[in-house]
């Protein structure tokens, strides 16, 4: 079986975001770049699958800027063998994303999709999706289980009123939750070791795919800031507060 | 113009954040008909004509939407595709699984998660877990959007007496199968939906410490949260975790208990209306987004507030 695994180079989640004064985007100038935090859980579970002996290859792919090429190079340093780059620059929407995997897929043919379940900067939570109705593949989102069986997978989702179970045939897509697993740590001689795996890089413009936004960003603004708060002396005036002030108790 | 929203419900009746969704809907456009996909479902299609802003009710009946799979759902809501301009549904588990699999086969680029509307085809929606704020105009024929319910205000849910129009089945998906689905068996309230929420962090020490806050969170009805560090250190299970990369909350009043702040923390819950945070370090950040700020150790702290909260003759549900 092979595994293709998507990542995608984003702020790290740790960082502040800050909008730029314009209003046109945020900062990301010297600003700390990591792969999307689910991302690390799908590459993880491929691996998992891999060790396990269900799977005989994994690669993965990122869509983006040449920098992106770095959350292939991690991946490859945790498990993968080999990796796709696939170059554009500026912004690229799901959709159009997902119509650059579709060619991946055709010409890669993997049993299976892993990628996480939204990216923590554009908070879209459709790559996925899109890409199993563009190719008619059964979806398996917000995975916090996977059951690997003969010809399917079991995987249990994070839904909001609980957890759901479905079963899903081969060639499927899943995206990932935080909650399937750990991502490990990829140990300094994987890391030197990843630098010799094979790294295609693909132009997005060959693949005939076009990446033109179909939505226009207008502006960018900083949310409402939250007028200064007071700090209460004790207990009893906190819930006076609450009750009748506030009025939320 | 006119809107095709999709329902939410159980088969029985309508999940609330639908009528979240209606009103979100209507300011798109008025002409707003609702479209249920379910199994012996004629209870759900009979609210949904209720709801006054809804002009028209199409009503499909099969097995095959008894589980809501996505995969069954899009070809029947590609079918009725034309007739509209605006695709919406709420943006929760339900709504995010399904809409991209429609918007894609429209060759749609999905408007997600909006909060606000702005004119008919320009929204406001948060980015980087609602760190900033995005403007955005979609230049698409169709438009597919997907509604945050806790941004809007709920649809009246009587008064109306929409049409109800029974409509034949899509295609049903052979390679997807729903196997079983448990449901949190807690008496207390959804995590992403409650009314209070009290979180504990780091300052909790251990799990056995969360006997605390749960006391208080029975008394307020309300749902438990946790910071990552609490998540991490192992006091309590991820379901619980609030932030960037937990479950983003708005609730009515949210209380940190021993939470310094992270970034990440905060972007999961600074847009709640009231928050409250007690922490014995008076620089902690948390406390330059709190309304009230309690500077105390949470061990004296959290006993005294309960005994208050059991001195009040009322406390709201």
């Amino acid at each position: 079986m092979k595994i293709l695994v998507a990542v995608k180079r984003v702020i790290d989640y740790n960082v502040q975001v800050r909008v730029k004064e314009d209003g046109t985007g945020v900062v990301t100038d010297n600003v700390k770049m990591s792969t999307n935090p689910p991302d690390d859980n799908a590459v993880e579970e491929a691996v998992k699958i891999k060790e396990s002996g269900k799977a005989k290859e994994i690669v993965a792919i990122t869509i983006g800027e040449e920098k992106a090429q770095e959350t292939v190079r991690k991946a490859l340093a945790v498990g993968a063998d080999r990796g796709i780059h696939v170059k554009v620059d500026g912004v690229v929407e799901p959709l159009a994303v997902s119509k650059i995997l579709q060619k991946i897929v055709d010409k890669e043919k993997p049993d299976l999709v892993f990628m996480g379940k939204q990216a923590i900067d554009d908070d879209c939570n459709q790559t996925g999706q899109m890409l199993a109705a563009l190719l008619n593949w059964p979806q398996a989102t917000f995975a916090s289980k996977i059951n690997v069986k003969e010809s399917s997978l079991e995987v249990t989702r994070e839904v909001d009123e609980g957890l759901e179970t479905i079963e899903v045939n081969i060639p499927a897509i899943v995206t990932c939750d935080l909650r399937l697993n750990e991502p490990r740590y990829a140990s300094l001689p994987n890391i030197m070791k990843a630098k010799k795996k094979p790294l295609e890089q693909i132009n997005a413009s060959d693949l005939g795919v076009d990446t033109k936004a179909r939505i226009e960003q207008i502006k960018v603004e900083e949310p409402p800031k939250r007028k200064a708060g007071i700090k209460v002396a004790n207990v009893s005036e906190l819930v006076q507060k609450l009750k009748n002030e506030a009025k939320v108790i | 113009m006119s809107v095709l929203l999709i329902a939410e419900h159980n088969n029985k009746e309508l999940r609330p954040f639908t009528y979240n969704a209606v009103s979100a809907a209507c300011k798109i456009d008025e002409n707003l008909h609702i479209l249920i996909l379910g199994n012996k479902s004629e209870a759900v299609a009979k609210s949904a004509s209720e709801i006054p802003n809804v002009k028209k009710v199409i009503h499909v009946d099969n097995e095959i939407y008894e589980n809501f799979i996505a995969e069954n759902y899009t070809s029947a809501i590609i079918k009725h595709a034309d007739a509209y301009s605006h695709i919406v549904c709420s943006a929760n588990t339900f709504g995010k699984n399904l809409m991209p699999r429609i918007a894609a086969l429209l060759d749609t680029s999905q408007v997600s998660d909006i909060i606000k509307v702005i004119s008919a085809d320009t929204f406001l929606r948060p980015i980087y877990a609602g760190n900033a704020f995005a403007t955005v105009k979609s230049n698409d024929k169709k438009k597919c959007i997907t509604i945050r319910p806790t941004s809007f205000e709920p649809a009246p849910a009587t008064g109306g007496s929409a049409e109800i129009v029974k409509s034949e089945a899509g295609e049903a998906f052979k390679n997807s199968k729903f196997v079983k689905r448990e449901e949190i068996k807690s008496d207390r309230p959804e995590l992403g939906t409650a009314r209070i929420v009290i979180s504990g962090g780091r300052g909790m020490q251990n799990s056995e410490n969360f006997k605390l806050i749960s006391a208080i969170a029975d008394k307020l009805n309300a749902a438990i949260g946790a910071s990552r560090a609490a998540v991490d250190a192992g006091y309590i299970t991820n379901d619980h975790q609030v932030g960037q990369t937990g479950k983003v909350v708005v609730p009515d009043l949210y209380i940190a208990v021993g939470i310094s702040g992270a970034i990440q923390h905060l972007a999961g819950m600074k847009e709640s209306k009231i928050i409250v945070a007690i922490n014995k370090d008076g620089e902690a950040p948390i406390f330059s987004v709190a309304d009230y700020g309690l500077e105390a150790d949470l061990f004296e702290a959290l006993p005294q507030f309960l005994e208050e909260l059991n001195k009040l003759n009322t406390i709201q549900k």
